[in-house]
């Protein structure tokens, strides 16, 4: 069963073509990371996905909804999509219980206290039980992340969406945001990760996506698109990635 | 120093630049001195004192100075700011809307009433019952002054509120939308919320601006229990053809304008820092 279909999508910024007819599925219960350098459109695909970009041409299927479909409502279909931001994006001016519980209470519908309850779950799943009277200007990035990760599980998204979600981190703090999401996948959370860390990509994805000038150079598993990649511009990344001192 | 005149530092006049420094200050110090003798040995204090600080004159005013005056005055602020602050607030999000003709109407509007003397505002309010003699203001001139206040002091805060909502940094709204909240939603439960916090300080001045506009209600023609202050200490002045009560008015108002002045800088400093 297919969580994500994303057939043939297009995305211009005026002239700059950015996406290039991307054609990506990610089953249920899978991981999908999807590497590439600067500038490839990764994050561009990623926002495409839950419409924070409008695509130019294409179709996005989630749960067989198609997202794309102009009388579609967003908002609902917004709810499958737990999105996790490169610079956190927390409510500086909420709590970290409230930052959890807004948008079940706002969207959802639910109950302050069920809201709290099922906040707490997820604050404990990141290991952040304790900091639920916290404001995120007190927290570390490496904490706030997974809070924001809390925040996105508390509406029971079907599909997770990660868009650099390490990058902005001190290198002390990747580890512990990348054991939450190696957590996460283990409980099989369907996943589609735009990551640079490759020794996670390579250990946690089912399938890893390279992706050069907007278009999918090459997919296959970790082991061979990383292990044994088989297009030269492939090589050439990953040499660069795995080896930034050399210099070819 | 080695005793080498520095060619760097060309002197003039064989007087170092420190020794300069200090001979103009105390030129400066001395011109002070000269001017504030001058003054007081001119000034025909008895005169002032009678005039501007005559006691027995400005007794006459209690109570109704604070009863009457500052109540009306305050009166007139707080239901100016209100129609204001919700006034300005809806202008602020037309003017951010993507609906075109929302945000012609909310320029147009801004830019009209930010353009004309609020005297100019006053007057056409106050002539509207010439043009509609049916025309009455709910609870009369209160009615027209909270109108009149509150149309002047909405431009203002819709261009401070428009500020503040533009001051969001970006990824809060995709960040809620993503959360699956509707666009209205986003803004009223994540977005207005930050940039009410960081306008609070122009709209502290602005309550000061407002709170000395209030004194254009005297062009409304009010009765003596609807005076504020500077209409109070006008008349005041006119019946004991003294001008010691406009002295008072104006030591009242700055009794609320300083504090609010100095509260507004207090929150512009604090601006930026982490708030718990």
């Amino acid at each position: 069963m297919s969580s994500v279909e994303i057939r043939n999508l297009r995305k211009s910024f005026g002239t700059l073509e950015v996406l290039r007819g991307i054609d990506l599925t990610v089953d249920a219960g899978q991981v999908v990371c999807v590497i590439g350098p600067s500038g490839s459109g990764k994050s561009t695909l990623l926002r495409c996905v839950n419409l924070l970009e409008q695509p130019t041409s294409g179709q996005v299927f989630v749960d067989g909804v198609e997202l794309t479909d102009p009388d579609v409502d967003i908002d609902a279909a917004r709810r499958r999509l737990g999105m996790v931001f490169q610079q956190f994006n927390l409510f500086p001016h909420l709590t970290v219980l409230r930052n959890v519980t807004i948008a079940q209470q706002r969207v959802l519908g639910r109950g302050r206290a069920e809201a709290e309850r099922i906040a707490r779950e997820d604050l404990e799943r990141v290991g952040l039980a304790d900091k639920a009277g916290a404001y995120p200007g007190q927290l570390s990035g490496g904490q706030q992340q997974r809070v924001a990760i809390a925040r996105a599980l508390a509406m029971n998204p079907s599909l997770m969406l990660f868009d650099e979600p390490t990058s902005a981190l001190d290198p002390e703090l990747v580890g512990d945001v990348l054991t939450v999401m190696r957590k996460l996948a283990e409980d099989g959370m369907t996943m589609l990760v735009v990551t640079h860390e490759m020794a996670f990509a390579r250990e946690v994805a089912d399938r890893v996506v390279f992706m050069d000038q907007g278009v999918i150079v090459e997919e296959g598993p970790p082991g061979q698109v990383i292990g044994s990649p088989r297009q030269e511009r492939t090589q050439t990344f990953l040499r660069r990635v795995l080896n930034p001192t050399h210099v070819d | 120093m080695n005793g080498e005149p520095s060619t760097a530092l060309p002197r003039t006049g064989g007087l170092s630049p420190r020794r300069r420094r200090q001979i103009s200050r105390l030129v400066q110090y001395v011109l002070l001195v000269a001017i504030v003798v001058v003054v007081a040995l001119l000034a025909d204090w008895a005169a002032i004192q009678r005039s501007f600080l005559n006691l027995d004159v400005a007794r006459e005013g209690l109570p109704e100075l604070f009863t009457v005056a500052l109540r009306n005055t305050v009166i007139y602020t707080a239901c100016g700011y209100a129609v204001g602050f919700v006034l300005g607030l809806g202008l602020a999000l037309m003017r951010l809307s993507p609906v075109g003709p929302y945000r012609w109407i909310a320029t147009v509007y801004i830019e009209v009433f930010r353009g004309l003397p609020a005297l100019v505002i006053f007057l056409m309010i106050g002539s509207l019952p010439l043009a509609f003699p049916d025309l009455v203001f709910p609870f009369g001139v209160y009615g027209m002054a909270t109108a009149g206040l509150g149309l002047v002091s909405a431009a203002y805060m819709a261009e401070s509120f428009r500020a503040g909502v533009q001051a969001v940094p970006k990824g809060q709204m995709e960040a809620a939308r993503s959360l699956g909240m509707p666009h209205m939603r986003a803004m009223t439960s994540i977005i207005l919320p930050q940039a009410i916090r960081i306008v609070i300080p122009p709209l502290t001045n602005e309550l000061v601006l407002l709170l000395k506009d209030s004194s254009l209600v005297l062009f409304f023609g009010v009765t003596s229990g609807q005076v504020e202050l500077a209409k109070f200490g006008n008349d005041q002045a006119s019946t004991f053809a003294n001008p010691t009560p406009i002295v008072a008015t104006g030591l009242v108002y700055l009794l609320l304008t300083i504090p609010l002045g100095y509260l507004a800088r207090r929150l512009e400093a604090r601006k930026g820092g982490h708030r718990p």
